[in-house]
C-alpha cells in the first residue's frame, strides 16, 4: 500500500517535473528563433534600391508609427518628407506636373523642402534625412 | 460777429455735447505728431471718437490735412481750417470712396509707402452692389469707412483690424445683421447667424483657422458681389478644388446649369454649410437626390448605388477602428494596424469626394481598392485578438503543469515527514 | 540519499575532487524548526528571483540593442514580434520589483530576528550592499527602454545625486556621461546592468552564500535558550530543499500570471526636446526617499534641503549597514530592548512615505 502510493507520488513528481520542464523550455527555444522580419524597423529605414523609383515619382511608406512620402526629383535627388498634411491630416501626395506636393482635400500645396507655400497648411512638412548607401535609399529621422 | 467769434461759440458748445471721449489719451501722447491739427485738437481734447495710436495713416505721418485739406502748419484755426486753404471739414458719405482714391488709387503715391499694395479698390468698389447703391444716393450703404473705419485703420493682417478673418463677419454684420436695414434691400439678415454655426464659421470663430474662409473670401472684399450661378462651384472650388473639379467633369453639372440650379450651393447650402454626412445621399428622406430623382430613374438607381458603396465602406472602416481600441486596450500590437487604418482613412475620404462624379463605376472601384486594404488591416485585428487569447490559453496549460508539480511536491513533503 | 553517493557519477566526481566536505554538509546541515521558520525560506527566494532576471536578462540581450536610436524600437519589436518576447520581457520586469521586494522583506526578517549578530556580522554587511547593488541594477536597467517614464526618471534620479555636496555634481556627468541624460547615459547604464553589477553581484552573493553556509542557518535567542532535547530541527537536504523549491514553484507561478495578466506598457519613445510628463515618478523601491525629499523645505539651517535629505539617507544607510557593530553604553545596539522599535520605525516610515507617494 505504502509503496503504491510512494510510487504513485512519484509518478506524480515525474510528471509534472516534465511538464513543468517543457513549460519552461517551449516558451525559451520559440524565442531564441528568430522572427520572420529580422530587424526592427529603426529610425533609419531602408526603403528600397536607388532605382527602384523613377524619375519624378514619389511613394509613401511607414517610417515608425508615422506614414513618409519619399519623392525622386527630375534630377535624382531624394526628398523624404512627413506624408501628413499639417492642416487637418489628410494624406499628401506628389503632383509630377507642377513638381509640388498637393493635399486633396482643401488645396494646400507644399514645395520639396517641406514648406507650405499655398493653401490651409498653417505648418511646414518634417523633413526627414534621406541616404543613398551601396545603391540602397536609406531614411533617417532628422537630428535636431 | 466775426467768423472767428462763431467758430468759438460752435467750438463751446461742441465741446459741452463731446465731454465723452472713446480715445486713449495716453496712447495718442506716445505718437510725435506735430501737425497744428493734431496738436490743437488733442489740446481741446477734440480728437475724433475712434482715433487709435495704431491707425495706419498716423503710424505714416500722413496729416489730418492729407484727408481733411486745409493748412496743418497754422495755429490759427481761421487760416488751419479755411475753405480757401482746402479746409473739407467732415466728407460727406458720397464723397468718401474718391477721397481715399484721391491716394490709394494712385500707385506712384502708395509705393512710396508699400510698393506692392493694390490701387484698384475704389475701381472694383464701384463695381460691386455698394458702390453702385452709392451711386444712387444711398446714405445707409457701406463706404469705405463702415469697414476699415476712420482714424483707426489697421492692415488687415493686424488682428485687432476690423478687416481681419476673425473680425471681418462681424464688421459685414453691423449692416448685413440688421433685419430692419436689410429688409429695405428685400435681403435676409440671417447671414451671420448661418455662418456662425456653419462648418465654415465653427472653423474660423472657434478653432481660430484663419484659413477658412470669410464672408470676403466667397463675396470678394472692394467688388463684394454674391457669387453668380455660374461661379458658385469655383468659388467652391478654390479650396475643394477635387470637389469642383469631379461636379464639373460629372454629367450633373450641364444638368444643373441648364435647370438654373446654384451647382455646390444646391445640395450643401451657402452659409449654413454643416459637415456632410452619407446619409445625404440614397434614397431615403434625408437624401438630397430624391429631390430630383424619382424612382424607376437612373439617377435614383445610381443614388442607392452609391449610397450603398461608402456607406457600406464607412460601416467597415469604422467595425476595423472599434477593434483596434480593443487591440489598444488588451496590450496587443496595433503598430501596423494603425497605419493601415490611416492608409483606410485616405481611402474613405477620397470616396466621399469621388461622391461628385456621380459615377457609380469609379466610386465602385476606389470602394473596392480601399476594401482590400482594409480586409488586410481586419485580418491582422483578427490575428491579435486570437494571439491575446491564445497566450491565455498557453499560460494555462502550463500552469496545469507547474500545478500537478506543486501538489506532487507537497504530496512528497507530506510523505517524508 | 545514499543511493546518490554511492552512484557511479559521484565517486567518479569524489575521486578528483574530494568531495567529502561537500558530502558532510548536504548530509549534515539542519534548519531550525521554530516559528520564525517561514522567514529561512526568503533568503532563497530572493536568489530564485535572482536566477530568473539572470536568464530573462540574457535572453532579452538577444535581442536588445543598446543605442539611442533602436533601444525603444528593439523592445518594441521583442514585445510585438519576438515569438514569447513579451513573455520574457513582463517576466524580467516583474521578477526585478518582487526580488527587490523580497530583498528588504529578508533584511527585515533578519533585523527583527536579530540574525545579524556576532558571529553573522559580515553576512549583514554584505547582505546589504547586495540589496543596494539590486536598486542600482533597477535604476539602471530603468533607463533600457529609452521611453518617456524611464528617460525623465533617469533625469530627475541623477538630478538627486547632483545635489551631494562637493562631489554631487560630478559624479552626476560621470553617471550620465555628460552634462545631461542622453545616448552616453544608455551606454553606461547598459554596461553597469549587464556586466559590472552582475559581476559585483556575484562575487557577493558567493561570499554571502559561503558564509551562510559556513555558519550554518542562525538560531534566534528563544531557540538557543532550549533545552537540547526540545530543539527541532529538519535536514537541509533533501527536506528543507523540498519546501524551498516548492515555494519557489509558487513564485514561479505568481510571476507568470502577473507577466500574463498584468502586462508593462512600453509607452512612448523619450523625447529629450519635450517636458517632463506631468507627476513623474520613480520606482516603488525609490519612492519613500523621492517623496522625503519632497517634503523637506528647499533650505534647511542654510543648507539645501535636497541635499540635507540625500545627506540624511546616506548617513541612514551607513549606520544601517554598520547595526552590527554599534555600541551604546558598552551593550551592542542590538542587546538594548528598544532596537526592535528603531525597526518598526524604520519600517513604517519607508511604508508611509511609499504610500504617501502614490496618494499625493
Amino acid at each position: 500500500m505504502k509503496s503504491n502510493r510512494r510510487s504513485f507520488i512519484n509518478l506524480l513528481l515525474g510528471v509534472g517535473s516534465i511538464g513543468a520542464l517543457a513549460a519552461t523550455l517551449y516558451p525559451i527555444l520559440s524565442y531564441l528563433i528568430p522572427p520572420k522580419i529580422r530587424e526592427p524597423k529603426v529610425t533609419a529605414l531602408k526603403a528600397g534600391k536607388v532605382d527602384d523609383l523613377k524619375l519624378n515619382s514619389a511613394k509613401i511608406i511607414r517610417f515608425g508609427r508615422v506614414p513618409v512620402i519619399l519623392i525622386r526629383a527630375d534630377s535624382g535627388q531624394y526628398f523624404a518628407l512627413s506624408a501628413t498634411c499639417t492642416h487637418l491630416e489628410c494624406i499628401v501626395q506628389y503632383e509630377s506636373s507642377r513638381k509640388q506636393i498637393i493635399c486633396a482635400c482643401h488645396n494646400g500645396v507644399y514645395d520639396l523642402s517641406g514648406r507650405n507655400v499655398s493653401g490651409p497648411p498653417p505648418r511646414p512638412l518634417d523633413e526627414y534625412l534621406v541616404h543613398v548607401i551601396d545603391n540602397e535609399v536609406i531614411i533617417a529621422e532628422r537630428k535636431v | 460777429m466775426h467768423m472767428s467769434r462763431k467758430l468759438l461759440l460752435l467750438f463751446i458748445v461742441f465741446q459741452i455735447f463731446n465731454l465723452n471721449r472713446g480715445y486713449s489719451a495716453t496712447g495718442i501722447d506716445s505718437l510725435k505728431i506735430s501737425t497744428s491739427c493734431f496738436i490743437c485738437h488733442k489740446e481741446t481734447e477734440n480728437l475724433p471718437a475712434d482715433i487709435s495710436p495704431d491707425d495706419a495713416h498716423l503710424q505714416a505721418a500722413i496729416s489730418c490735412a492729407g484727408c481733411h485739406g486745409g493748412d496743418d502748419t497754422s495755429d490759427d484755426p481761421d487760416i488751419s481750417m479755411s475753405r480757401t486753404h482746402g479746409f473739407k471739414g467732415v466728407p460727406l458719405k458720397k464723397d468718401i470712396p474718391q477721397l481715399c482714391g484721391k491716394c490709394h488709387s494712385d500707385i506712384n503715391f502708395m509705393r512710396k509707402y508699400q510698393p506692392r499694395m493694390a490701387t484698384d479698390q475704389v475701381d472694383q468698389y464701384f463695381q460691386s452692389i455698394h458702390g453702385k447703391q452709392l451711386l444712387r444716393g444711398d446714405q445707409k450703404v457701406a463706404d469705405c469707412t463702415s469697414c476699415h473705419t476712420a482714424h483707426a485703420i489697421r492692415p488687415v493682417s493686424d488682428p485687432r483690424s476690423s478687416v481681419y478673418a476673425l473680425n471681418l463677419p462681424a464688421t459685414c454684420n453691423h449692416c448685413h445683421g440688421d433685419s430692419m436695414l436689410m429688409s429695405k434691400y428685400k435681403l435676409k439678415s440671417d447671414a451671420y447667424k448661418m455662418y456662425r454655426s456653419s462648418v465654415h464659421g465653427i472653423a474660423l470663430l472657434d478653432r481660430k483657422d484663419t484659413n477658412a474662409p470669410a464672408c470676403n473670401d466667397c463675396h470678394g472684399n472692394h467688388g463684394a458681389t454674391p457669387p453668380g450661378i455660374e461661379s458658385i462651384a469655383y468659388v467652391c472650388g478654390t479650396c475643394h478644388m477635387n470637389n469642383s473639379q469631379y461636379f464639373s467633369e460629372s454629367k450633373m453639372s450641364k444638368v444643373f446649369s441648364s435647370s438654373g440650379f446654384h451647382s455646390c450651393e444646391q445640395c450643401h447650402g451657402h452659409h449654413y454649410i454643416i459637415p456632410p454626412t452619407d446619409q445625404m445621399l440614397g434614397t431615403d428622406s434625408s437624401s438630397v437626390c430624391i429631390k430630383c430623382h424619382k424612382s424607376g430613374d437612373a439617377g435614383y438607381q445610381a443614388a442607392k448605388d452609391i449610397y450603398d458603396q461608402v456607406t457600406g465602406f464607412a460601416k467597415l472602416y469604422a467595425q476595423a477602428e472599434q477593434q483596434l481600441q480593443e487591440i489598444r486596450t488588451k496590450g496587443m500590437n496595433d503598430v501596423e494596424i494603425g497605419f493601415t487604418l490611416q492608409e483606410s482613412r485616405q481611402h474613405l475620404i477620397q470616396l466621399r469626394t469621388l461622391v461628385h462624379t456621380f459615377d457609380v463605376g469609379k466610386i465602385s472601384s476606389k470602394s473596392a481598392e480601399g476594401q482590400k486594404l482594409l480586409a488586410g488591416a481586419i485580418d491582422m485585428e483578427k490575428f491579435e485578438i486570437k494571439e491575446f487569447y491564445w497566450r491565455r490559453f498557453g499560460f494555462g496549460i502550463s500552469t496545469l503543469a507547474f500545478v500537478i508539480l506543486i501538489i506532487a511536491l507537497i504530496l512528497k513533503i507530506r510523505q517524508k515527514k | 540519499m545514499n543511493h546518490f553517493f554511492n552512484s557511479k557519477m559521484y565517486r567518479w566526481l569524489d575521486e578528483r575532487l574530494d568531495l567529502e566536505p561537500v558530502k558532510n554538509l548536504i548530509v549534515h546541515k539542519t534548519v531550525p524548526v521554530h516559528k520564525h521558520t517561514l522567514w529561512y525560506y526568503l533568503g532563497g527566494v530572493t536568489l530564485f528571483l535572482f536566477f530568473i532576471q539572470v536568464f530573462t536578462g540574457i535572453l532579452l540581450l538577444m535581442y536588445y540593442q543598446p543605442t539611442e536610436d533602436t533601444a525603444y524600437e528593439s523592445i518594441q519589436f521583442i514585445l510585438n514580434k519576438v515569438h514569447f518576447g513579451w513573455l520574457i520581457r513582463n517576466i524580467h520586469s516583474w521578477g526585478a520589483n518582487l526580488m527587490i521586494f523580497f530583498a528588504f522583506v529578508h533584511m527585515f526578517s533578519v533585523f527583527f530576528t536579530r540574525a545579524y549578530e556576532k558571529p553573522r556580522e559580515l553576512t549583514w554587511v554584505s547582505g546589504f550592499i547586495l540589496l543596494v547593488l539590486a536598486m542600482a541594477f533597477g535604476f539602471s536597467g530603468y533607463l533600457l527602454p529609452w521611453n518617456e517614464l524611464s528617460f525623465f526618471a533617469t533625469k530627475v534620479g541623477t538630478d538627486i545625486v547632483g545635489t551631494i555636496p562637493l562631489i554631487g555634481e560630478k559624479l552626476k556627468i560621470i553617471i550620465r556621461g555628460g552634462d545631461d541624460v542622453s545616448g552616453a547615459t544608455l551606454s553606461r547604464f547598459f554596461g553597469l546592468h549587464v556586466a559590472i553589477l552582475p559581476a559585483l553581484f556575484t562575487m557577493l552573493l558567493a561570499l554571502h552564500l559561503s558564509l551562510v553556509q559556513r555558519q550554518g542557518v542562525s538560531e534566534p535567542w528563544f531557540f538557543k535558550m532550549l533545552p537540547e532535547i526540545k530543539k527541532r530541527y529538519i535536514s537541509f537536504f533533501p527536506d528543507f530543499v523540498m519546501r524551498d523549491m516548492l515555494l519557489w514553484l509558487i513564485i514561479n507561478l505568481i510571476i507568470l500570471s502577473l507577466a500574463v495578466f498584468y502586462p508593462w506598457n512600453l509607452g512612448l519613445k523619450a523625447d529629450p526636446l519635450s517636458s517632463a510628463p506631468l507627476g513623474i515618478k520613480p520606482e516603488w523601491y525609490f519612492m519613500f526617499m523621492f517623496q522625503t525629499l519632497k517634503f523637506l523645505p528647499p533650505h534647511l539651517l542654510g543648507i539645501e534641503g535636497e541635499t540635507l535629505g540625500v545627506l540624511f539617507f546616506g548617513l541612514v544607510a551607513i549606520l544601517w549597514m554598520m547595526l552590527p557593530f554599534i555600541k551604546i553604553k558598552n551593550k551592542f545596539l542590538y542587546q538594548h530592548r528598544f532596537t526592535p522599535l528603531l525597526g518598526i520605525l524604520g519600517l513604517v516610515f519607508i511604508i508611509v512615505m511609499t504610500i504617501l507617494g502614490y496618494i499625493l
